[in-house]
């Protein structure tokens, strides 16, 4: 266990290393610092230090998104919106129970994450993934950088009503 | 530092041992912080594109500078094993001629698109010598768009060059034939065997391209060619040579005469003639191929008919300059007015006048025809010759400060010369046999003088030894200062003869980074995994795949047999920037795909053997990307293993029979 714990934190080391080059706006220097923080699977999101500032942005996640109003019930349309972006863009890697597939089920991750770092985590992967203590912890889970899948505004929105509808909120 | 002054005198030494180079050493040459020039740092972009002709390979490499590093090889006239170009069903037709498919070619010469005489970074074009035809490449992709075939032409090697505007561009013909295709002796020459020099329109706003007609001049060999600019706009020149009209052992029957021409062409008397008629409209098959960036698909038509204008019935369209000796380059400069017409076995440059030009032809003060065609006086029109530049002129490109810049093919060197005066300026050695040299917008009103590039025929000794063949290479010289300066030389891919270079921001922030699924029009996309099928239909099976960090869908396929005509549709998912996915079939006998994210490519499979056949993702996609793969299991023609297909829980579960037959 304790070997192939080593190994995970080698491959996730060379991964974000790796990655570093693609997005424009990472810094490059950065890597190696994350690497040791990706490791660290003590940091996820909601952890016990929720009342520190560095939390509440782990929380929200880095993005546009800092305060995503939502409403009750169900917007249906966005629902169904988002379901289709789902079939063409998502359904691929998460399935919508809790079972992983190459990405994570989505069956709670409204329970899981913030609509803002839902939000902020579709529209802007590359820098969540660099910078964001649960989206790196993800990443060492499931081993494949979620593509970004240019989802717009909007797209990101209805999404995240077809999550939420997922999880039988209201 | 011994050792370097060691090591440099060494090749010094081999360079002067070279039988025709009579030249400094390279030590001079690469003195000065040549390193420092050409480094680009790590993450820090090159200042030009330089797009580079692939010679025999019939590709286009791009190359920056001043770096020297390659970063594409865009396939145009050649099939390209590396991405699927001419084997995937959607680009085929790209490589469509009367001759069926033409799965390679000679690429010579490359254009950058121009409006008022500037680069502006929206096509490139490049011509096939061999089976003639001229490509335009859309630069938003680095795609090959569009390749128009000629009739009636052979050895394309004057194009493809444009006018001012891209209003058209040229291909002139270097072998001369019979106009059709009447079966005649070779010995008729005189009589049967024309060139033409064809005029491709070329759509201001959407870039396609038409043959809009072809100019019949007298059997002879066209070599290279510019347009006029500012105010020699309206004219088309063209050098020649062989207007001996020899058909055997040209090196001596075609190097008779003391003086070839230089052929002038109106180019908008002669689209005026087209409008009123004057042409002659004759049967004349050639292919039209075109990539439709919404379906994804290249399509061919048969084109039935060109436009010939016969000089004789269109006064004042053509007329010939006399040009010693064998002339080959044939470029204007900045402003115009400077026609430098280089005799390829004359030991000086003559340089033409434009005005000059004009004057003699108002005046119509000619020596006599060339069948038909006024000749002009030599000495009315010409501005001076460069006297003893070097051996063997080639080609000319100008720094826009006045200075003109020659390649010499024999005595291997550049040299630089005034414009004003036609003195001699500067010498630098190449190593060897430069062919065309280029500078970044050389060819147009405003070249941008800080770099040339001399594209060299021969590398021997320049690099580690390779076997008999060695890479052909480039040379990268700063003209900034007065004297020029070799910085840097880089091996080519395929034999490099021209080249074109343009600022990097003219292009760079106009690319498309991965195609809009939700825009994708190919006929054979799946929108998402849920639509993924596999249909057969007698015994053609459409595979509907999606390729996606770092699976396929369907990964298992059940139910098809030898002989069945299998087509994988895989639409790349993924809506990020450099991520495509590759498909790759055990024992194929074609070639991969890569396909684009938000693309849609088709790759045929038509298998002979029963068994297993693998196939996974050739382009390293993820840390999974090992994973991304799948199995086709072709069953003996005439079995009835159900047609079945799946990935994960959908994928075939075993059956009954599955079972009995594993035992
Ligand atoms: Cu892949």
């Amino acid at each position: 266990m304790k070997h192939s714990h080593s190994l995970a934190a080698i491959i996730i080391g060379s991964l974000l290393i790796y990655s570093c080059g693609s997005g424009p706006k990472t810094d490059s220097a950065s890597g190696n610092a994350q690497a040791t923080q990706a490791a660290d699977s003590s940091m996820v999101a909601g952890g016990k230090d929720a009342s520190s500032q560095a939390s509440a942005d782990e929380k929200k996640g880095t993005g546009k998104f800092t305060d995503v109003k939502l409403t009750h019930p169900l917007d249906q349309a966005m629902v169904t919106s988002g379901k289709a972006v789902y079939d063409l863009k998502c359904g691929a890697c998460h399935k919508l129970t809790g079972e992983k597939l190459v990405g994570p089920g989505w069956k709670g991750v409204t329970d899981r994450r913030s609509p803002e770092w839902i939000m902020n985590f579709v529209t802007n992967t590359d820098e969540m993934l660099d910078k964001n203590a649960a989206a790196q912890s993800m990443l060492e889970v499931c081993m494949v950088r979620m593509p970004n899948q240019h989802l717009s505004d909007d797209d990101a929105r209805h999404v995240l009503e077809f999550m939420r509808s997922n999880d039988n909120k209201n | 530092m011994k050792n370097i002054r060691l090591l440099l005198a060494a090749a010094a030494a081999v360079a002067v041992s070279m039988p025709s180079c009579k030249m400094k050493s390279t030590a001079a040459a690469v003195e000065g912080g040549a390193a420092s020039k050409v480094y680009v740092a790590p993450g820090k972009y090159d200042e030009f594109y330089n797009f580079v002709s692939g010679g025999f390979n019939g590709q286009v490499s791009v190359y920056g500078l001043p770096s020297g590093r390659l970063l594409k090889i865009i396939p145009v006239f050649s099939v390209f094993p590396e991405n699927g170009y001419g084997y995937s069903e959607e680009t085929k037709a790209m490589l469509n001629t009367t001759q069926g498919q033409v799965p390679w070619d000679d690429q010579h010469h490359l254009e950058l698109s121009q409006t008022n005489g500037e680069q502006d970074g929206r096509w490139l074009f490049a011509n096939a010598n061999n089976t003639p035809r001229v490509a335009r490449i859309d630069l938003k992709t680095f795609k090959t768009a569009e390749i128009l075939q000629l009739p009636n032409s052979a050895g394309n090697h004057s194009s493809p060059f444009i006018t001012e505007n891209t209003e058209y561009v040229v291909a002139g013909t270097r072998f001369s034939v019979p106009l059709g295709a009447e079966d005649v002796p070779i010995s008729s020459f005189k009589k049967n065997f024309k060139s033409t020099a064809s005029f491709i329109k070329v759509d201001s706003s959407t870039g396609h391209m038409s043959l809009a007609f072809q100019i019949v001049l007298p059997g002879m060999n066209l070599d290279l060619s510019h347009a006029g600019k500012g105010p020699s706009h309206d004219w088309f020149f063209f050098s020649s040579y062989n207007t001996e009209q020899a058909y055997t052992l040209l090196e001596v029957n075609a190097s008779q005469k003391d003086k070839d021409y230089i052929v002038a062409v109106n180019w908008k008397k002669a689209e005026e003639y087209a409008k009123a008629g004057k042409g002659k409209k004759v049967p004349a098959e050639y292919a039209h191929n075109t990539f439709d960036e919404q379906k994804q698909l290249a399509t061919s038509v048969m084109e039935k008919e060109t436009l010939l204008l016969d000089p004789k019935d269109c006064p004042d369209m053509v007329y010939m300059i006399p040009c010693p000796k064998s002339p080959h380059g044939c470029d204007i400069d900045p402003t115009g007015e400077y026609i430098v017409g280089s005799g390829k076995l004359a030991a000086l440059i003559p340089v033409f006048s434009f005005s000059k030009i004009m004057d003699a032809m108002q005046k119509k003060d000619f020596e006599g025809d060339f069948q038909g065609i006024p000749i002009l006086k030599y000495q009315d029109v010409l501005h001076g010759e460069v006297q003893k530049p070097g051996l063997g002129p080639l080609h000319t490109e100008f720094d826009g400060r006045g200075n003109a810049y020659t390649s010499m093919f024999l005595s291997s060197e550049v040299v630089k010369w005034s414009l004003k005066d036609l003195k001699v300026l500067d010498r630098v050695p190449t190593y060897y046999s430069v062919g065309h040299l280029m500078i970044p917008g050389g060819d147009t009103k405003k070249p941008n003088g800080k770099y040339l590039v001399a594209y060299n025929k021969i590398t021997k000794d320049r690099y580690l030894p390779t076997g008999p063949e060695l890479a052909q290479s480039a040379q990268l010289y700063d003209i900034s200062g007065d004297k020029m300066q070799l910085i840097l030389d880089y091996p080519t891919v395929g034999e490099p003869h021209y080249g074109q270079a343009c600022p990097a921001e003219l292009i760079r922030d106009k690319q498309v980074k991965f195609y809009d699924i939700t825009k994708n029009g190919n006929q054979y996309v799946t929108m998402g995994e849920k639509n993924v099928k596999v249909v057969r239909n007698g015994n053609r099976v459409d595979v509907y795949m999606t390729a996606i960090r770092s699976h396929l869908v369907p990964d298992n396929i059940e139910g098809v047999y030898v002989g069945d005509n299998v087509y994988f549709h895989v639409t790349n998912l993924e809506q990020d920037w450099d991520i495509p996915h590759g498909f790759a079939i055990k024992n194929n006998p074609n070639a991969e795909l890569l396909i684009m994210p938000g693309e849609t490519v088709t790759l045929k499979y038509t298998p002979l053997k029963q068994g297993i056949q693998p196939f996974y993702c050739t382009d390293f996609c993820s840390a999974l990307h090992q994973e991304m793969s799948g199995y086709l299991r072709v069953s003996p023609k005439g079995s009835n293993v159900p047609l079945r297909y799946g990935t994960g829980e959908t994928a075939p579960a075993p059956t009954a029979a599955d079972t009995v037959a594993a035992k």
